[in-house]
């Protein structure tokens, strides 16, 4: 999300001219060529862009999904094609309006999307919007999870693997790293069921819950679909302790994929920063060198870090869907895959435009976060 | 320009092509993986092109003259990795994999390069609307899952379902469409950076034509980190092949083999304890993305300065005379050193080089 | 003082490096001590060691470096010494802050941006032993008040861009004072400063020497700087100490041929004066009614603001002329616009109001198809040698490029034989043209890049700090240089620099540019010699001159000029 404080540099001179987008140039310097200039503007109207720029993310991603999915035809004729016959068809599809003009069913689309409406899925004749509050839920808890093992694991190694740069404790963190990147998040999956919960029997195979605590759960009054906090309501500690074994692999599964790249994202950002003089003149000052990795090189090298992170939500959702369908776990992804084994292109789609929004909302958090613990944006 | 590479003095030519010349500059640690991730990239590429010769059946082999296979035979005998649910054998899929593998990297990279490099250069190179749509286009589909982005594609591409090359081809275009971007983000950047060098706004003062600065002075400087991405890119067009296998949009087993695909088909296998099926393919996919970025690594940790090590001086080093050390990163060929004879005059020091002082 | 003892002693230090290019030794063989309350300059070009010496003394170096040798640091009271080499990183760490601690070259670099200045200043007081919060914080406001920062109770909780620039070296003093150390080590504590804020700081560290006894190494290659602050003086030359005096001896007797060769390369004000009054003299008669190459009249280059924030304005209302064969020297500190004006004048940067004709062409609302006549007759030299040429091509080569651009030669092979004799007009061997940029020094570098400047044989010169990135030896063989070709070519040009002393070398005629404003032009002997305006007498005189007995004088001057401004 660079588009807004792009330093366009100074040659272009239609640019120059016209731009709403150019950074103040650095005035004129004798050895001093390496200032920053300030970002300018407070940190409210650095947000109030940040936010603007929700709205074209959203519109080109959805707009993309449905000129893309589009080209394949009407999501009626893909659906059912085999099953009808075409006069069947042919009413099905007027019935929804699909044999009107396809700019007047975009307008009406992105209309939809507007009022929170994502259409009604063909082959279970649902709203989309409701199958998404359903299983969202699932999916935001499954993220949740994997956040927490991939901060925890992902970040202390980091800065492990700094400290020790071109050690042996480096190197092994560097290849442990690798090793959740390259392996896929079903082969992970696979591997983890195969050892844990067939060979040695200790955690479930799939699913989110047993259906003892699920049927516990579904008779709550106000459930939440989180089953953490329903298990939690239910007050029964061993729904609980089934649902908290039930979420152990799947975390794992997506939080080590996701761990692997924030230590390398740590460990580089740390050892670029412990590079710097600001650092070099702490240790001038005396400051031990644990400090001068957990603190004087961690802070600044976070605001990378924290950018960085922003963009792997794309990859903790990504990772989710396969995570889903691997440990059969009831949610967004495990979804989005029936939907499209059943052709349901509705549905399909309805899911990618509210990712779209929950990627463009998320960047958007995270540039606060980014901002608020940078003191140049905040002064 | 290719005259002026034949010029280049002293240092043999083979020793400054890439990764050529990064081994030479590794030592210890930084060398050892990058020989680690050579060897197994090497033997990924050799099995791919010699999978015929190495895979003891067809990827769609069923049966021989003893008759079929038989579905989810354990690993040993005729089978050595054993037999899959769908009856084929594993270690022959494993094998064939590779070709279906390298080929939708190959065409994916190769077709995302292009486009990204032509769409970063031109929107960095001149600004204005242009480059402003298309970085929030970019910027909006890198933020997106890849993944989904590469299932829509395919849905678009095959209606999900494939022959060999239609599978493949639908594989590495959904994968180049996720690309792009990245493509596009780091060239546009690198072209932006390099527009602002002195370099450049010196052609643009002697009056060279736009064409002129964008070829000769900013293509070829901004495409030099383009190894680097090639190869963590190429692995994780792995990934996404795997995972668009895993989920259905693989290529049927009957036209070739895919890794992807057959974990999907290995997963109700697992929870009755057949590891075999799994393991093997799912090993074949963690070891080729480890190599690759292992060597993408290594050339990332060689290209930074900041993160390259050093061979630490020895007592019994030879000792050159007081000198500074070349800059430069990826093109500061041997040949530097030699490059610091100075001409009839005093001793004429770099100052900007200089490792020591330019702090 | 000498009943302590040395609170430094270096004995046969040597450094060596591992580089890609094999080990290469840094430092050979130095021996240097320094007494309590003393301040050693340490003066040498790029190269000469100068730093890596220093930052042995606080074990500060790289992985990658060896050192033999010993380093013996004494703390303040003469109670402890300690060989730095040989002591464990534990000791190290104790040491560091409390016997000895540095001062860096980059303030803004060497704060860390996203901590308070207090809470940095505290880390270094927490590190060695006991203090709570409060007590340190009340430490580090008072450090701060003693180094001059204005309302140290409320800045304290500021962070380092919400400081100006000699502020920020101000707290990085600060930092080193903290714990009152018997040494400071200061690595080129001025360089990136502004020459008025440099007079300030160095009078920072003077005060540091007399009121807290600290010992200074000063490391520099700015001989002005030295003869301002130093007692004594040891000159290093590729790894050696050469020479080692006292600050009055050295600059009134120096010994060693490199010594003498440096301070003859030291350019000082009033050097060209007599130069630019004989070319004044010889020009002929009808030479001041020739039409101006350059004529900028109430000149306004305002850079946009973002989303509808007031612009910048770079230059304000600025008017000067430039005569045919003619060198106008531009001098300000940074921010003053200069640099701006000579972008303007190549067609870089748009004019926003005012006029501005360069040579006949109207730069205001300019097209780009129009002015590229123009433009075979304009050179242009950039500051910074090691990004002013396209690394994948040979020096030859992009000499060449102004001829082929303009259709002077076909292709740069053929353009070669030119190419060879602008080399040799430059002083470079027709060699160099096969080599590339990276393989030659920056010195190199500068005259491949005027040769390219001179290519078309221009009427008009436009050199942006062509030696500001330049030792000193260098830069006063490639201001030689200039003024050669300048004599030779006979092309007019606008010569922009920090440094009052450089362009007095070369300029017919001074401009001063005060933040965005003109405020004095002149010839050399006028700006020079009797300055006007306020902004240009203490420009002047925070100047330092390489003469200690004459800084003394100088620097009273400007505390006089201070207190009237």
């Amino acid at each position: 999300m660079q588009s807004l404080d792009a330093p366009d540099s100074l040659c272009n001179c239609e640019v120059l001219m016209t731009t709403v987008a150019m950074k103040a140039p650095v005035p004129a310097a004798g050895r001093s060529s390496k200032k920053k200039t300030s970002p300018g503007g407070g940190i409210g109207r650095y947000l109030l862009l940040r936010f603007l720029l929700i709205f074209p993310t959203i519109f080109i991603l959805v707009s993309m999904v449905f000129w893309l999915m589009r080209t394949t035809g009407d999501p009626i004729t893909a659906a059912l094609g085999g099953k009808l016959g075409p006069d069947q068809l042919a009413k099905l599809i007027s019935a929804a309006g699909y044999d009107r003009p396809i700019l007047i069913q975009y307008f009406e689309y992105l209309g939809q999307i507007f009022t929170g409406n994502f259409g009604t899925t063909i082959s279970t004749n649902r709203p989309v919007s409701e199958v998404l509050l359903t299983y969202g839920s699932a999916t935001a808890e499954l993220v949740f999870y994997a956040l927490i093992v991939a901060f925890i694991v992902g970040i202390p190694l980091g800065l492990v693997a700094a400290y020790w740069r071109d050690k042996a404790p480096d190197a092994f963190l560097r290849v442990f790293a690798i090793l959740c990147y390259a392996t896929p998040v079903f082969f992970a999956g696979l591997l983890l069921k195969l050892v844990f919960a067939v060979w040695l029997n200790v955690l479930p195979v799939a699913g989110r819950a047993t259906v003892g605590s699920e049927l516990q759960m579904q008779f709550l009054p106000d459930k939440s679909g989180i089953y953490f906090i329903d298990a939690l309501k239910t007050g029964n500690p061993a729904v609980f302790a089934d649902v908290l074994l039930h979420a152990v692999l799947p975390a794992l599964a997506l939080g080590l994929l996701t761990a692997g790249v924030f230590l390398r994202l740590v460990r580089t950002n740390v050892i670029g920063t412990l590079g710097t003089d600001y650092v070099d003149a702490a240790r001038s000052r005396g400051v031990n060198e644990f400090r001068l990795v957990s603190k004087h090189a961690y802070r600044p090298a976070l605001i990378p870090i924290i950018t960085v992170i922003g963009l792997q939500v794309a990859l903790l959702l990504g990772g989710a869907v396969l995570t889903e369908t691997t440990f059969e776990w009831k949610g967004l992804g495990f979804m989005l895959i029936e939907f499209i084994k059943a052709r349901d292109f509705v549905a399909v789609q309805g899911i990618v435009a509210l990712l779209a929004v929950i990627v463009a909302l998320s960047n958007f958090i995270v540039d606060i976060i980014a901002a608020l613990i940078d003191p140049r944006v905040r002064y | 320009m290719t005259a002026a590479t034949m010029l280049a003095p002293k240092a043999p030519l083979w020793t400054r092509l890439p990764v050529v010349h990064q081994f030479r500059q590794s030592i210890g640690l930084q060398r050892g993986m990058l020989v680690v991730g050579l060897v197994i990239t090497g033997v990924f590429i050799l099995t791919a092109i010699f999978a015929p010769l190495l895979a003891p059946y067809g990827y769609s082999q069923l049966r021989d003259d003893n008759g079929t296979f038989g579905a989810q035979q354990a690993p040993g005998g005729a089978h050595l990795l054993g037999t899959t649910v769908g009856g084929y054998d594993v270690l022959s899929r494993v094998i064939w994999g590779s070709q279906t593998a390298i080929a939708v990297m190959v065409i994916a990279v190769v077709l995302s390069i292009f486009a990204g490099v032509a769409l970063g250069l031109v929107s960095g190179y001149f600004g204005g609307w242009l480059d402003r749509v298309l970085v929030v286009v970019c910027d909006a589909v890198y933020a997106f899952p890849a993944l989904l982005l590469a299932i829509v594609m395919g849905i678009v591409i095959s209606g999900g379902r494939s022959d060999l090359w239609g599978g493949i081809f639908a594989a590495a275009i959904s994968i180049t469409v996720v690309f792009i971007p990245q493509y596009f983000r780091v060239i546009r950047a690198e072209t932006v950076r390099i527009k602002a060098e002195a370099y450049v706004e010196s052609a643009r003062v002697l009056g060279a034509s736009n064409g002129r600065i964008m070829f000769r002075h900013v293509l070829r400087n901004a495409t030099r980190t383009l190894p680097l991405i090639f190869t963590l890119n190429a692995s994780e067009a792995l990934l996404t092949l795997a995972g668009l296998g895993f989920i259905g949009f693989g290529i049927e087993p009957s036209s070739a083999a895919e890794w992807g695909y057959d974990l999907n088909k290995s997963l109700s296998d697992v929870s009755s304890g057949i590891w075999w099926t799994s393991l093997f393919p799912g090993l074949a996919i963690v070891l080729v993305v480890l190599g690759i970025t292992l060597v993408g690594e290594s050339l990332n940790d060689l290209a930074d300065p900041r993160l390259r090590s050093r061979r630490a001086p020895g007592n019994t080093g030879v000792v050159a005379a007081t000198s500074v050390v070349p800059g430069g990163t990826l093109d500061a060929g041997p040949g530097g050193i030699d490059g610091l004879e100075t001409g009839p005059l005093a001793p004429d020091p770099h100052p900007n080089d200089d490792p020591f002082e330019a702090k | 003082m000498s009943s302590l003892p040395d609170v430094v002693r270096i004995d046969n230090l040597n450094v060596t490096f591992a580089t890609d290019g094999g080990a290469v030794k840094a430092v050979d063989g130095v021996t240097l001590r320094v007494a309590p309350g003393e301040v050693l300059a340490i003066v040498g070009e790029s190269g000469s060691g100068k730093t890596v010496t220093a930052k042995t003394i606080l074990g500060l170096l790289p992985e990658t470096a060896t050192a033999h040798g010993a380093v013996i640091l004494s703390s303040k009271d003469g109670a402890d010494s300690n060989d730095v080499l040989a002591v464990s990183k534990q000791k190290l760490r104790q040491l560091r802050g409390t016997d000895v601690s540095m001062v860096f070259q980059e303030p803004s670099t060497a704060l860390n941006p996203v901590f308070t200045v207090g809470w940095q200043i505290a880390e270094g007081i927490r590190a060695h032993g006991e203090f709570t919060k409060k007590q340190a914080r009340a430490k580090a406001i008072e450090i701060l008040g003693r180094v001059g920062i204005p309302d140290p109770e409320s800045r304290v909780d500021y962070y380092p861009h919400q400081f100006s620039g000699g502020q920020k070296q101000r707290v990085v003093i600060a930092m080193a004072l903290v714990l009152d150390p018997g040494l400071i080590v200061a690595d080129e504590p001025t360089t990136a400063l502004d020459v008025t804020v440099q007079a300030e700081i160095l009078d920072l560290l003077r005060r540091c020497r007399d009121e807290f006894g600290t010992a200074i190494v000063l490391i520099t290659h700015n001989m002005g700087v030295v003869a301002d602050l130093a007692d004594r003086v040891a000159v290093m030359y590729e790894g050696t100490v050469v020479e080692e005096a006292s600050a009055q001896a050295l600059f009134s007797n120096p010994q060693h041929d490199y010594t003498k060769r440096l301070l003859g390369s030291v350019p000082h004000v009033g050097q060209g004066t007599i130069r630019a009054t004989a070319r004044a003299l010889a020009r002929e008669p009808g030479w001041a009614a020739e039409t101006p190459v350059v004529v900028a009249d109430n000149l306004k280059i305002q850079y946009p603001g973002r989303l509808g924030k007031p612009g910048f304005t770079a230059v304000d209302g600025v008017s000067f002329i430039i005569r045919p064969g003619e060198v106008l020297g531009l001098v300000g500190e940074s921010g003053s616009g200069k640099t701006t004006i000579g972008r303007a004048m190549a067609g870089l940067t748009r004019v926003t109001d005012g006029s501005l004709t360069v040579l006949g062409h109207e730069m205001k609302g300019f097209k780009e198809r129009a002015f590229k006549k123009v433009r075979s007759d304009i050179g242009f030299v950039f500051q910074d040698p090691a990004s002013s040429f396209n690394p994948l091509l040979t020096i030859a080569e992009c000499v060449a490029e102004p001829l082929v651009v303009h259709g002077r030669a076909a292709n740069p092979a053929a353009a070669r034989t030119r190419v060879n004799e602008l080399l040799e007009a430059v002083q470079l061997p027709r060699t160099y043209g096969d080599r590339y940029p990276h393989e030659l020094s920056g010195g190199q570098r500068q005259r491949a890049s005027l040769a390219r400047g001179l290519a078309l044989e221009p009427s008009l010169l436009i050199a942006d700090e062509p030696t500001s990135a330049l030792d000193v030896s260098v830069q006063a063989k490639v201001l030689e240089l200039f003024a050669e070709l300048q004599k030779e070519f006979g092309f007019a040009a606008l010569f922009i620099s920090h440094d009052l002393a450089v362009v007095d070398i070369l300029a017919d005629r001074i401009a001063v540019l005060y933040k965005g404003k003109l405020v004095e032009e002149g010839t050399g002997a006028e700006v020079l010699g009797a300055p006007k305006d306020p902004y240009t007498q203490r420009l002047l005189a925070s100047l330092p001159v390489p003469d200690p007995a004459a800084q003394a004088l100088r620097r009273n001057e400007l505390r006089v000029l201070r207190a009237a401004g």
